[in-house]
């Protein structure tokens, strides 16, 4: 092939692999589009592909009339409350994995690790009749508990934590540091990306959860968002535009998110699943 | 979180020697792990036993009732909507795994070739991962909505896609294909950035390249991933439930209703929690043996 036909055919390529890309991400334009008209343009036959007037009425009722602003409130709150503590709970579960030593620890690592085997789904009833018995069900402490215990982000740690030198603990220990003091201004500000990642893909996860938040609340007022967004079909009946705007506005937190932590993002999927350490 | 397994991920056991005079550390360990072990123990241990326990018994949602043996399990074997919702799992990971296996690794290998429009082109393809699942399902109801949705508009068609039963477990594949494609993209890109440039530039002194290039180098390199993607994927789809619950509502005819649909609607709805629990412990023995399966079998090929 010569120089020119290469060129030729990777402009044409390139070209084909963004059309694509294009074509891929064009529902959430066509949401975004749709969130933009009025309820009439929205449903006009043949199809509108431009909102003439562009309006954020739809945006207006969903944040107004319906019990969106509060399903916000709730997935911040729940998903900053579990990060938080998913983050704490490994790291200091690491760090004694890692670098302490104490009887047992061997087999009480691996007998955590054979947990990461059971599917979550498996624990449904018991995990409902335990918070039922605790009187958690349809609470904060209801939705957040059981989403505390990551034993994937205590194992990426772990990981992280045993490829720092020894010197460098040696040399804190001899300075007459706590453990503690060591964890906090040695261990966590060198964990910074793998802090970040655990962080970030946790919050994402807790964020999206559906499934627990379904089986724990029962009532709309303490419903998180891909709960709560399950609800505004029936409620809006016919009203595709509202329809459009609250979706718009469910996913985009985490679009947010993403598309601001992009490098962070994906590193932190890599990091969690394994292909990056 | 929990739904990924690292298989690669490093674990080191080793004692650090030197400090072992200086830490006892039994108290402070015991203090460091004891909020997680609690945690741990609490929503996680004594649940699996009592899934166990409970899926022996005859209880109510709320309440322990007498303990039946295997009666559960007895019943389980023989009842046919159970084996539907195998089935029916079974036909949505067929629907996927492969499709979203291949698509994932195509897409890394168009997105990889790119230059300047890289992180872009990677932001189209992955964003629908990061959305919720009822944001994707309110989406698809809109654009395959059979009067006023796009499809409709595009192509003169009035079918409710969810609502046939021919229709319906296709178009919920389809839609988790677009919802979930994106990862495995991520994880072919990771896969194809750790194979070197060099071996690229030595086969093609061999005069190998394109399909040939593809065939001998970047397949059999990019196995390792394919392999982690195929697994997390059949775990996964094994797990279905939200799409399915949202778009179908496991019809229509409950041509749809996956295993932890039907878990739900006994423990959830007919309150039966016990026989729900024998279909939870069946469900966990149902993934722990494909995954096992699945182990054996890519280890043999690789």
């Amino acid at each position: 092939m010569t120089g020119h036909g290469n060129r030729t055919w990777a402009a044409v390529a390139t070209g084909s692999t963004l059309l694509l890309g294009a074509l891929w991400a064009f529902p959430l334009l066509w949401a975004v589009l749709t969130a933009l008209k009025t309820e009439e343009q929205a449903v006009a036959q043949p199809v509108q592909w431009l909102p003439t007037t562009p309006t954020f009425t739809a945006f207006r009722d969903v944040l107004t009339l319906g019990d969106l602003p509060r399903w916000f409130l709730n997935s911040a709150l729940t998903s900053l409350v579990i990060t938080l503590a998913t983050v704490v709970l490994a790291a200091l579960a690491a760090y004694a994995f890692s670098q302490l030593q104490f009887r047992g620890k061997n087999i009480l690592f691996w007998v955590f690790l054979a947990g990461i085997m059971v599917p979550f789904e498996a624990l449904l009833i018991p995990l409902f009749r335990l918070m039922n018995d605790l009187g958690s069900v349809n609470t904060y402490a209801g939705i957040i508990l059981p989403q505390i215990v990551s034993p994937v982000a205590v194992y990426v740690f772990k990981g992280f934590f045993d490829q720092v030198p020894k010197e460098i603990r040696e040399a804190a220990v001899v300075d007459g540091a706590s453990e503690w003091r060591i964890l906090w201004n040695v261990f966590v500000p060198l964990s910074g990306t793998v802090l970040w990642a655990i962080g970030i893909v946790t919050f994402i996860a807790a964020w999206n959860n559906f499934l627990w938040p379904f089986i724990i609340t029962t009532s709309p007022e303490m419903m998180t968002i891909p709960l709560g967004l399950t609800q505004v079909q029936d409620a809006y009946g016919l009203r595709f535009a509202r329809t459009m705007a609250t979706a718009v506005l469910g996913g985009l937190p985490v679009v947010l998110a993403y598309l601001i932590f992009q490098r962070r993002v994906t590193e932190g999927f890599l990091t969690v699943t394994g292909v990056k350490g | 979180m929990r739904d990924t397994i690292p298989p690669q991920a490093r674990v080191q056991t080793g004692v650090p020697q030197a400090t072992r005079r200086r830490t006892p550390g039994g108290p402070i360990a015991l203090l460091m792990l004891a909020p997680f072990l609690i945690a741990y123990l609490l929503f996680f241990v004594f649940p699996i036993g009592r899934a166990v326990q409970l899926s022996l018994t005859q209880s109510s949602l709320t309440e322990t009732g007498p303990f039946v043996g295997l009666t559960n399990y007895v019943q389980l074997a023989g009842d046919p909507d159970f084996w539907a919702s195998v089935l029916h799992t079974g036909q949505f990971a067929l629907y996927t795994v492969i499709p979203v296996t291949l698509l994932g690794m195509l897409m890394a290998l168009a997105v990889n070739r790119l230059v300047r429009a890289r992180n872009f082109a990677q932001a189209l393809f992955f964003l629908p991962f990061v959305l919720p699942v009822s944001v994707v399902t309110l989406l698809w109801q809109w654009i395959l909505n059979s009067s006023f949705g796009l499809v409709h508009n595009l192509f003169g068609t009035d079918i409710a896609w969810f609502g046939e039963p021919t229709t319906a477990m296709p178009m919920v594949a389809l839609v988790t294909v677009w919802w979930t494609v994106g990862f495995n993209m991520l994880l072919f890109l990771a896969g194809l950035q750790n194979i070197s440039r060099e071996v690229y530039e030595a086969a093609q002194l061999d005069g190998a390249q394109g399909w040939t290039a593809f065939r001998t180098i970047t397949w059999p390199l990019l196995w390792p991933v394919t392999t982690l993607v195929l697994t997390l994927q059949l775990i996964s789809s094994l797990k279905i439930f939200a799409q399915v619950y949202i778009l179908t509502g496991g019809g229509p005819f409950n041509s749809t209703q996956v295993v932890l649909q039907y878990m739900y609607n006994t423990a959830f709805q007919n309150l039966d929690a016990g026989y729900a629990s024998a279909i939870a412990v069946a469900f966990f023995l149902i993934i722990l043996l494909v995954s096992l399966m699945q182990a054996a079998l890519l280890r043999g090929r690789s």
